[in-house]
């Protein structure tokens, strides 16, 4: 079922001709709106007028997550910021997070992308959609919301947490759809065992899973265990939020709305686009925002391009679900985390030595991360109280910071393992 | 139906149009909006091929006509409505629409014209009134409506309009925007409209462009547009800081 099917099935000459005049409307625009651009444009030479194929595109330069915290928080926005009606956030390599606005139109199109991908997964106005992601300042809450009461859907804002209430709310509101984290999702599903509760006799049907990387096996068992038909989708705040790419109902692969966003894969090394077919980083342009445009923005998520026309119809291209990560960001409960926040927050506190290590583990469905930190004798084995307050200090500053939960564990000095000096930052155990 | 690329158009050393890229679908309304001096009448000559672009393209139902001669692309479907009106002052009505169809004439051979002329009468039923008048004689809305009816006579399938609603009182001005509707919804007429009342054009229009000095700034659905806070400040005359704004519709 298409949301738009005229334009999620044009023509790829037209819509390549659509794409130049929105990518040559959006460089004249920040060009004249974004400092950071004009200055990189002078900087390499660059004259916006010339930009005249899609061949051109690669002599523009990236825009990193580096770029948007040095510009914290509107230094990238191109517009007013009277004329953003919503702001939302994400996590910054350290410390701050990155801010990203938009403007009504902004919002409009948004919902209507998001509407597309709900509708590629099978969902349509009829549908009962939980949306089981917290609401607040992340994208997907509010971006699910928005979309799926563009499509006519009857939306619940569950929001996140709870496993009961959410599983309560399944079988009185007769949820047919539900929107969440994949992991959340078995977390769910073990719940539902545990309160003895049937999935046969729930309505659900659809799944629309993201925010985190998840196995075909994975969606194996969710569609087993909830009896839905489970799809990926692709979203990421700098460039919008959820929305931007999804599969359709032949799940093979995800389909990126191109008339949008221009996407390249590139090599996370060199920055040059790879070759159709080969594993690289994502790189996306947005073509129509307002408020917050972005040229070659690096998400850091690698994936490749999908050769050939979808079954379905869908003239978009597709690429592979996400297959890692180009740096060393972190998905944990489906939320953002750098090891660079947690070690700003631990040189922040008194007593600490910046001596410590992530442990990711899947505590049954839900992440688990635990930060073992090095500590100075007198804290390791002084008043028991003074370490407590310590260690909770630490606990409630993680949690505030990252906006997720981390245990914290004193360990003594030097009994963290290191390998040539240093401490492997990361010990990922977690089975995908 | 049109689709312009890259087109860079200049007078001697000045630079009008840069780098635009634009199409216009067969049966849309696509309104070219901008401040004086931006450059969209500068646009439609080009089309009309009344200049030639330094560089880029101009497609026509499929074909190039980026350096085709006017009467040409007359012939191949599109009509231009000059800013301004240019009636022909002391010609009657009648004989200003005739001349519209000029093109459609061969040395020898009698082209009936009739057919369009009722048209034109059937749309426009003030100038079947006023048909034996000099075209000078008549007030601003009807001479907007000689103008349009003479691009008529040549049977376009695109209709270039450059700013039709120029120096008429803000009725009469909603009047010929209602007609230019009427042509399409009726006759199927295919519309690149210029205009400064970026209002009345987007009203009517199904997308746009932003044009400004020269360059393309935005695009997209006319509500879109109408619902962006640059154009509404440039272009709209709203003075945001005093107004709370209220959902420009669904």
């Amino acid at each position: 079922m298409y949301f738009e099917k005229d334009v999620e099935c044009m023509e790829r000459a037209e819509l390549e001709d659509l794409q130049l005049e929105r990518l040559q409307a959006t460089l004249n625009r920040v060009a004249r709106n974004v400092p950071l651009y004009r200055q990189r444009f002078a900087e390499q030479g660059l004259d916006p007028d010339d930009f005249r194929s899609m061949d051109d595109l690669r002599k523009l330069p990236f825009t990193t997550k580096q770029d948007i915290r040095e510009n914290y928080p509107y230094g990238l926005f191109a517009v007013p910021l009277r004329d953003v009606v919503r702001l939302q956030s994400s996590s910054g390599t350290t410390g701050k997070p990155i801010v990203v606005g938009y403007t009504r139109n902004d919002l409009k199109r948004w919902s209507r992308l998001v509407a597309r991908v709900l509708a590629m997964g099978g969902m349509t106005r009829d549908d009962v959609v939980q949306i089981a992601f917290h609401y607040g300042l992340f994208t997907g809450g509010f971006g699910l919301h928005y979309g799926a009461e563009t499509l006519g859907a009857s939306v619940i804002p569950s929001s996140g947490g709870n496993a009961r209430k959410q599983i309560m709310i399944m079988q009185d509101y007769r949820t047919t759809a539900l929107c969440c984290t994949p992991s959340y999702a078995l977390h769910l599903a073990d719940t539902m065992e545990e309160m003895g509760v049937n999935p046969n006799s729930l309505h659900l049907k659809w799944g629309l899973f993201g925010a985190e990387a998840w196995s075909e096996a994975m969606r194996e068992e969710i569609q087993n265990r909830l009896k839905v038909t489970a799809t990926d989708n692709y979203g990421i705040s700098e460039v919008m939020g959820p929305g931007i790419a999804g599969e359709c109902l032949e799940r093979q692969g995800l389909h990126v709305n191109e008339d949008h966003f221009l996407f390249e894969i590139v090599h996370p090394e060199t920055g040059e686009p790879v070759p159709d077919g080969e594993v690289g980083e994502l790189v996306i342009t947005t073509l129509t925002k307002e408020a917050f445009p972005m040229i070659r923005f690096r998400t850091g998520d690698l994936t490749r391009v999908l050769p050939d026309v979808c079954p379905c119809g869908r003239r978009f291209r597709r690429i592979a679900r996400i297959i890692g990560r180009s740096d060393d960001m972190l998905i944990i409960r489906g939320v953002n985390v750098f090891p660079l926040q947690v070690e700003t927050v631990l040189l922040a506190m008194e007593g600490a030595e910046p001596h410590y290590q992530i442990v990711l583990e899947r505590e049954g469905r839900l992440d688990k991360a635990t930060v073992f930190l090095e500590v100075s004798e007198n804290l390791l084995f002084d008043r028991m109280r003074v370490a407590r307050e310590a260690l909770e200090g630490i606990k409630r500053k993680l949690a505030s910071e990252l906006g997720v939960a981390m245990d914290v564990v004193f360990v003594g000095r030097k009994t963290l393992e290191r390998t040539e000096g240093k401490i492997r930052r990361v010990v990922d155990r977690r089975q995908l | 139906m049109l689709r312009l690329r890259n087109v860079d158009l200049a007078y001697g050393r000045i630079q009008a149009v840069r780098r635009a890229s634009l199409h216009v679908g067969k049966g849309e309304i696509v309104a070219l909006i901008g401040a004086n001096g931006a450059g969209k009448t500068t646009m439609l000559t080009a089309v009309s091929g009344l200049m030639r672009p330094a560089s880029g393209s101009i497609e026509f139902d499929g074909r190039d006509i980026t350096r085709a001669q006017p009467d040409a692309i007359v012939r191949a479907g599109v009509s231009h409505v000059p800013e301004g009106r240019l009636v022909f002052g002391p010609m009657t009505v009648e004989d200003n629409l005739l001349l519209g169809s000029f093109t459609r004439h061969r040395l020898g051979r009698r082209t009936d014209v009739r057919p369009e002329l009722e048209q034109v009468y059937a749309m426009f039923p003030r100038l079947e009134e006023r048909r034996l008048q000099a075209a000078g004689t008549l007030s601003g809305g009807e001479q907007q409506m000689v103008a349009i009816g003479r691009a008529l006579m040549a049977k376009p399938k695109m209709l270039l309009l450059d700013e039709p609603g120029m120096g008429l009182a803000p009725t009469v001005t909603k009047e010929i925007f209602r007609y230019i509707l009427k042509l399409r919804d009726a006759l199927g007429l295919t519309v690149l409209l210029v205009e400064q009342n970026a209002r009345a054009a987007l009203r009517i229009a199904d997308r746009g462009y932003v044009l400004e000095t020269g360059r393309i700034l935005l695009q997209g659905p006319a509500g879109e547009l109408l619902a962006n806070n640059d154009v509404q400040r440039a272009y709209l005359g709203r003075d945001l800081d005093r107004e709370i704004q209220p959902e420009q519709g669904a």
